[in-house]
C-alpha cells in the first residue's frame, strides 16, 4: 500500500501532466469588417497566473469575453476547464469566476447579500452557503463589513468584494477583464496581493487583461497583444531577455579614456558623449569588476534593467501608453457605428 | 489504489453534452431574484412613499373635489366610485416602476452579474415578474386599508379578492414593463414610456371613469387597454359589497360590453393572465439579448 502510494507519487513527479485550465485553438472574432481578434492560440496551464498585455483597443477584452462565452467567436475553438466555450457555455461559466472592468454589484444590498445572490444563482450547496461566504469575505478582509450596504463601500473594498464573490462558487479559473482601472496605487497593490495569494489558497487559475506594465509583472507568462493578434508570449524574464541585455551607466572624469579601457578588457562599450554605456549579461554583479578595471574618477553609476515597456516597444515598435488607444473597445466602438 | 489513479483521467474527462438545467436551482435562482426586490423595497422607503403620492392624490383630491359635481345616486358618489380604480392605479404604476428597475440595473451594472451566471433567463425573467407582483400587491394593499376613509366597507371576501385580482393584475403589468425595461438603452426613455403608455392606459382603463358612453374611438381605446379587463372585475368586487342599489349601478359600473357582449369578469381576468403570459413570453426572449 505506501510502496503503491510513493510510486505513483514519485510518478507523478518526475512527469507532471501539462494540465492546461484554458486551451484556445485559432480564435478569431470580427465585427463586420473590422478583425478584432485574429486566429489567437495558446495555452493557461492550470494554477499559473497569464496576462494579456495590451493596448486599448488590441482585442483583450473580446478575447476574454469570447472564453468566458459571453460572446461567439467568428471561428477557431476554445476550451476552459476541460469545457468548449461554444458547445458548454453552461459548464464553461459554472466554472469560471468574473471580476468585470465596470462594477457589477448591487449597491443597495449588503455584501452579504450581494455574495448570497451570487451563490444561489451558482449552485452553492446550501449548508455551505454561509461559510462560504464568511471564507471569502475572510479571503478579502471585509470580514467585519459584511453586514454593510455596498453603496457605503469605498472602489477598492468594491474591486475586493467583486473578487470574493467572483471565488464564492470556487472556480477552477478566474478572469479580470482590467481589473484595477480606477484605482489609486495602494488599492491596487492590495487587490493583486489578494489575488496572488487566492491563486495560492484556492488553487484558482488566474487570467486577467491589463494595460498596465508593472501590472502584467504579477503573471508568471505574458501574451503580449496587438492589433489582434499574440506578438509575444513567454515568462516576464524570458520576454526581457528578448529584449537584451543589462546596461550599466557611468560617469566619468574622462568618458574617452574609460571606454578605451573597457573596451581593450573585452566590455561592449560605447560613449554617447552623454557618459559611457555597458551592455552586460548581470548589471548588478559586472559593477565591481568594471568599476576596478577602471583608472579614471567614476563620478555615478546606474545600472539599467530591460523592463516591459522596452519588451512592448520591441515586440510592436511603439510605446504602450494608457491612452495610446481609443477608449473604447472593439465592440463598442462597432455597436456605436451600427446604431449611427 | 492504482485503479484509482488510471481512472482518474476518465473520471475527469468531462461529457460532450452541456449540463442541464436542474429545476430545483432554476427555482432557487426565481426565489433569489424574488427576494432581491423585496429587500430593495423595504431599504426604499422614499419609493413606497411616491409611489402612493400619485393615488392618494387621486383618491382625495379628486375624489372630494368631483364629488359634488357628479353627485351621487342613492348614497353612492364619486370618491366611493374612484376607490378601486385608485387601488388599480397604485398597483399598476408599482409594476411598471419595479419593472423599470431593469434599466438600473443596467446601468449599475448589476444585470451583467445576473446574465453571466449559468442560469435561465426564464428564471431571471420570471423572478422579476413575481417579485415586481408581490411588491406591487404589498402597494395595493395600502391604499386598500384607506376604504373606511372615503366610506367603502370591506368584507373578508372582498379583501381576498382584490388581493387576487390584484396579483395578477400587477404580474401582467410587470411582464409588460419588464419587456419594455429590457429594450429601453436608457432611463431618460422611462419619461417616453409613461407618458405614451402609462397615463394613457390607466385613464383608459375605467378607473377614473366608467368606460360607457364614450365617443366611439375613446370605446375602442378602453376596450383594447388591456388594463380594462383588470380595473373591471376589481371595481365589481368591491362594488358588491357596498349595497348599491341598481339604480347606481347602472350609473356608475354599467356592465362591460364588447360589440354588445357582456364580458364576464372570469373572461376578464383569463384576457390579463393571456396579456401577462404573452408579454412574459416576449420578456425572456429579448431580456439581455443585447449585453
Amino acid at each position: 500500500m505506501t510502496t503503491d502510494v510513493t510510486a505513483s507519487g514519485l510518478a507523478s513527479q518526475t512527469a507532471p501532466p501539462p494540465q492546461a485550465a484554458i486551451t484556445v485553438d485559432n480564435l478569431s472574432k470580427a465585427f463586420g469588417e473590422l478583425e478584432a481578434v485574429k486566429r489567437v492560440s495558446f495555452d493557461v496551464y492550470a494554477g499559473e497566473s497569464f496576462a494579456f498585455l495590451g493596448p486599448n483597443g488590441a482585442g483583450k477584452s473580446t478575447t476574454i469575453r469570447m472564453l468566458c462565452t459571453l460572446s461567439q467567436p467568428t471561428s477557431g475553438s476554445a476550451e476552459v476547464a476541460g469545457y468548449d466555450v461554444v458547445r458548454q457555455p453552461r459548464s464553461v461559466r459554472s466554472r469560471i469566476g468574473l471580476v468585470f472592468q465596470d462594477q457589477t454589484l448591487d449597491e443597495q444590498l449588503t455584501a452579504a447579500e450581494n455574495l448570497r445572490f451570487h451563490a444561489v444563482l451558482y449552485g452553492v450547496p446550501r449548508e455551505e452557503l454561509d461559510s462560504r461566504i464568511g471564507r471569502v469575505l475572510d479571503l478579502v478582509g471585509l470580514e467585519e463589513r459584511g453586514k454593510d450596504l455596498v453603496q457605503d463601500y469605498s472602489g477598492g473594498m468594491s474591486r475586493r468584494l467583486e473578487i470574493a464573490r467572483a471565488l464564492l462558487h470556487t472556480p477552477e479559473v478566474l478572469f479580470l477583464d482590467e481589473p484595477t482601472v480606477g484605482l489609486d496605487p495602494q488599492t491596487r497593490a492590495r487587490m493583486w496581493e489578494d489575488v496572488l495569494r487566492l491563486r495560492d489558497e484556492e488553487g484558482v487559475t488566474v487570467f486577467f487583461t491589463t494595460h498596465y506594465m508593472d501590472e502584467a509583472e504579477y503573471a508568471e507568462r505574458i501574451a503580449i497583444i496587438d492589433h489582434g493578434e499574440i506578438v509575444a508570449l513567454d515568462t516576464p524574464a524570458a520576454l526581457k531577455a528578448v529584449v537584451g541585455k543589462d546596461s550599466i551607466c557611468l560617469s566619468t572624469a574622462d568618458d574617452a579614456a574609460a571606454t578605451r579601457q573597457l573596451r581593450s578588457l573585452g566590455f561592449d562599450a560605447a560613449s554617447d558623449g552623454d557618459g559611457v554605456t555597458i551592455r552586460v549579461d548581470e548589471g548588478e554583479s559586472a559593477v565591481p569588476s568594471v568599476i576596478s578595471s577602471l583608472d579614471v574618477a567614476v563620478r555615478q553609476v546606474s545600472v539599467h534593467k530591460p523592463d516591459l515597456d522596452d519588451v512592448f516597444m520591441q515586440f510592436t515598435g511603439r510605446e504602450i501608453r494608457a491612452d495610446s488607444g481609443p477608449s473604447m473597445s472593439l465592440a463598442r466602438r462597432f455597436v456605436a457605428s451600427r446604431r449611427r | 489504489m492504482h485503479t484509482d489513479v488510471r481512472d482518474r483521467p476518465e473520471a475527469h474527462a468531462p461529457a460532450k453534452q452541456d449540463v442541464r438545467l436542474s429545476v430545483a436551482r432554476e427555482l432557487a435562482t426565481t426565489g433569489m431574484v424574488w427576494r432581491r426586490e423585496l429587500i430593495r423595497y423595504r431599504r426604499a422607503r422614499t419609493r413606497v412613499i411616491t409611489g402612493l403620492m400619485q393615488p392618494i392624490l387621486y383618491l382625495f383630491v379628486l375624489g372630494y373635489g368631483l364629488t359634488p359635481l357628479v353627485g351621487e345616486t342613492a348614497g353612492f358618489d364619486f370618491k366611493k366610485f374612484v376607490f378601486p380604480g385608485v387601488v388599480a392605479m397604485s398597483v399598476v404604476t408599482t409594476s411598471i416602476f419595479s419593472a423599470i428597475s431593469i434599466v438600473w440595473d443596467r446601468e449599475f451594472g448589476f444585470l451583467r452579474e445576473m446574465l453571466v451566471a449559468p442560469v435561465s433567463r426564464v428564471a431571471l425573467v420570471v423572478g422579476k415578474a413575481l417579485g415586481g407582483a408581490t411588491v406591487s400587491t404589498i402597494q395595493g394593499a395600502i391604499m386598500l386599508a384607506l376604504a373606511p376613509l372615503v366610506g367603502v366597507r370591506l368584507t373578508p371576501t372582498v379583501v381576498i379578492a382584490v388581493f387576487a385580482i390584484s396579483m395578477l393584475m400587477a404580474f401582467s403589468m410587470t411582464c409588460f414593463g419588464v419587456f419594455f425595461a429590457s429594450r429601453l438603452k436608457k432611463i431618460e426613455n422611462f419619461q417616453v414610456v409613461m407618458q405614451f403608455l402609462l397615463l394613457p392606459m390607466l385613464f383608459l382603463s375605467g378607473a377614473l371613469f366608467p368606460p360607457t358612453g364614450l365617443p366611439s374611438w375613446l370605446m375602442f381605446l378602453t376596450r383594447i387597454n388591456p388594463l380594462t379587463y383588470a380595473v373591471d372585475p376589481l371595481k365589481r368586487v368591491v362594488y358588491a359589497a357596498q349595497d348599491i342599489p341598481d339604480a347606481a349601478l347602472e350609473r356608475f359600473d354599467p356592465p362591460l360590453e364588447v360589440f354588445g357582449y357582456a364580458v364576464p369578469s372570469w373572461l376578464s381576468l383569463s384576457i390579463v393572465m393571456m396579456f401577462g403570459v404573452a408579454f412574459l413570453a416576449l420578456s425572456i426572449r429579448s431580456f439581455g439579448k443585447d449585453e
